[in-house]
């Protein structure tokens, strides 16, 4: 099969869509000239010309929203910042204008953009540049948002999310730019579902984003003790897939979520809450939460790494709901 | 408070009633009646909330940019933007009856007096965060530069935005990039209870855009030729990809919201204040010009009537229906969020699957 890495899917997801929609321009730090930071839009400026592939200033609140008010007057803006981190110069931008514009003004007005960023540690790029935010988005209402897991998804959900009529948040890891994965998009499921990457009737993971991969890896080494576990890939966030979730948990009884982002008031608890609520008495045992620790992440490279849930501690978590420790 | 450029007065040249002169003046007296029946709608307890930022004393600067507009030009607006949604032709009907959360209204009943916008109109939202809409027309901007749009997007907004941040985000970036943008500050002296020179260490707003590369003007906001005049100047340029900045000085007649008696004003700067009426200006050209009291009378007699009329549009239509507060906040074609209850319900009583949230 066909192998790609996770940052040439994403160029190619966008070169396609502004390929074919006219109204696409891209907006960000870097993005032009430099190629990106990690290099994603490597070449569209060739492409595509300096008008529509806008190197900006460090400006991350006019950056956004400039996308906002372009995207209500007939553009698709592309929107990047450069690390997940510096959403909280755009917050106001994202949360009190771009996720409200539809319901605030009765429907009248879309906002069609897209914020593409990338966060997540492994780069001991210490507390500024490494955090997982994701729940900040979750937690506003008119906001879609996608964390690929691997090529094809990068592929494939972007090239969905330049298609919507609504801001879509697009979160991207930066363990997995420089990663080959097998490259196949006939066999990705549509926008909004759930993917089992890996089947399993013992207990069932529910993950997203970098966590997928090392939830298979720890899956893989339990398969050799003995314990089958079914890997469930949310693939977006919003809208969140709860009818596969759901059927995976009523086959397993058992459930570990594993997130990246810090546990308390995190993505894990409103999934931990859900699961509950829709499939108490299918539970065996209480929802089990991995996710990132209560703490700012650290710039040292052996606490960086222990400070999010990695493939021996999922294992060893699998295998105290398994009771087998 | 106050400048030089707000106090002087150009005395009407001309013998004959300008029809100019006349439209302008209507249109500051509709601003201030309609202003006076969203007053009438809070005592009546039809206002959706107390959050009423009325624009008396601030006509002149919405009247006289919005009529230097052209048809496909766009818009943001500050909190405190009846006047100029009205004088860029809005229903004062569906205006009130948004005011009021009604279904009928602009917004649905989802928007209010704060959040009103109309597509159609070129109104891209008012907005309750200071500043909040001003990089919106950047954006707009850009829109028009790149699909090749001969329009201008204006940011209205109030002194209190001239020491935020994002405005000055958006005049380097709106330079930078060369677009058709008028970042316009009314300024009215108060930021809700902080006069400005309790706010800016500089009141040098012009000098401030100038130096982001905008062309800048100050003008006095009680003259609405005046600022008609000046506007469409600045306008042409902007169009022309040089984007600028306006200062209009003016008045807050009344408190922060409805119900602010202004406590931190004494009565004398009050007093001072509202001789500074843009309306009186108007009137007094006109009747210098030879229009009679009576006549005068009839215009206040049918914009009277237009704004009772609004009023009770806006008392008797109807309530939103409470499944409304689900939709518009995805797209239309996506499916709408489940309710608290609906979610209680499954969690208990049934052993239905979810369907999948698209």
């Amino acid at each position: 099969m066909k192998e790609m890495t996770y940052r040439d899917a994403l160029r190619l997801g966008l070169q396609e869509s502004m390929q074919s929609d006219p109204t696409i321009v891209i907006l960000g730090e870097e993005v032009g000239r430099y190629g990106g930071a990690y290099g994603v839009t490597k070449g569209l400026l060739h492409e595509f010309g300096e008008d529509w592939v806008r190197d900006t200033p460090i400006s991350e609140e006019i950056l956004v929203g400039a996308a906002v008010g372009a995207a209500m007057t007939g553009l698709r803006p592309v929107a990047e910042l450069m690390y997940v981190d510096f959403i909280t110069l755009a917050m106001d931008q994202l949360v009190n204008q771009a996720a409200k514009i539809r319901y605030m003004f009765g429907g009248q007005i879309s906002v069609p953009m897209m914020l593409r960023s990338q966060g997540g540690t492994g780069r001991s790029a210490a507390a500024q540049h490494s955090q997982s935010l994701e729940a900040w988005v979750m937690h506003t209402p008119g906001l879609h948002l996608a964390m690929p897991a691997d090529a094809t998804d990068a592929y494939v959900l972007i090239k969905h999310a330049l298609t919507l009529a609504d801001p879509v948040i697009f979160l991207e890891h930066k363990g997995l730019y420089a990663q080959s994965f097998p490259f196949n998009p006939e066999s990705a499921p549509p926008w909004g579902r759930a993917k089992i990457s890996r089947s399993g009737n013992d207990c069932s993971i529910i993950c997203y984003s970098r966590m997928v991969q090392r939830s298979l890896e720890a899956a893989a080494q339990l398969a050799e003790l003995g314990v089958r576990v079914e890997v469930v890939d949310l693939r977006t966030l919003h809208p969140l897939d709860m009818e596969t979730v759901t059927k995976s948990v009523r086959k397993t009884g058992r459930v570990l979520v594993v997130t990246e982002d810090c546990l308390t008031a995190g993505v894990s608890a409103e999934l931990s809450a859900r699961i509950t609520e829709e499939n108490f008495e299918y539970l065996e045992e209480p929802v089990l939460r991995m996710a990132g620790e209560d703490i700012p992440i650290p710039v040292a490279p052996a606490l960086e790494a222990a400070s999010v849930p990695t493939n021996e501690s999922i294992k060893q978590s699998i295998l105290k709901l398994m009771r087998k420790k | 408070m106050g400048t030089d450029t707000f106090f002087s007065t150009s005395s009407a040249s001309a013998h004959m009633i300008s029809e100019n002169s006349r439209l302008l003046y209507l249109q500051l007296l509709r601003i201030r009646t309609f202003e006076d029946r969203v007053g009438e709608l809070f005592l009546q307890g039809g206002s959706a909330g107390t959050m009423l930022h009325l624009s008396i004393g601030e006509e002149a600067p919405a009247v006289g940019v919005a009529e230097a507009m052209e048809p496909k030009d766009s818009f943001t607006t500050h909190h405190r933007g009846h006047g100029i949604f009205l004088a860029r032709g809005a229903d004062p009907k569906r205006m009130l009856a948004e005011i009021a959360g009604k279904e009928a209204g602009y917004c649905r009943g989802k928007g209010g007096s704060m959040h009103i916008a109309d597509r159609k109109l070129g109104h891209l939202g008012a907005n309750a965060i200071v500043g909040g809409g001003i990089p919106h027309v950047v954006g707009a901007g850009l829109s028009y530069q790149l699909l090749k749009v001969p329009a201008v997007s204006v940011a209205f907004f109030g002194d209190g935005a001239m020491q935020q941040g994002n405005l000055y985000e958006s005049m380097n970036l709106a330079a930078l990039w060369k677009l058709p943008v008028l970042f316009v500050c009314i300024n009215n002296q108060y930021g809700m209870g902080t006069r400005l020179d309790q706010a800016s260490a500089s009141l040098e707003f012009v000098k401030r855009a100038e130096s982001f590369g905008l062309v800048g003007k100050e003008v006095s906001g009680i003259d609405v030729e005046e600022v008609k005049k000046e506007a469409m100047e600045i306008l042409a340029l902007a169009r022309e990809g040089k984007p600028a900045f306006m200062k209009i000085d003016c008045y807050r007649f009344h408190g922060h919201a409805r119900k602010d008696k202004s406590p931190y004003r004494d009565q004398n700067e009050e007093e001072e204040g509202r001789k500074k009426d843009p309306l009186k200006y108007q009137a007094d050209r006109l009747l210098e010009q030879g229009v009679s009291v009576s006549e005068m009378d009839s215009w206040h007699k049918k914009v009277a009537d237009e704004m009772d009329e609004a009023l009770n549009f806006a008392l008797e239509t109807q309530e939103p229906v409470l499944n409304s507060m689900f939709e518009d906040v995805y797209a239309p074609n996506l499916t709408h969020p489940e309710s608290v209850g609906s979610r209680i319900d499954r969690a208990l009583y049934s052993d239905i699957l979810l369907g999948d949230s698209r």
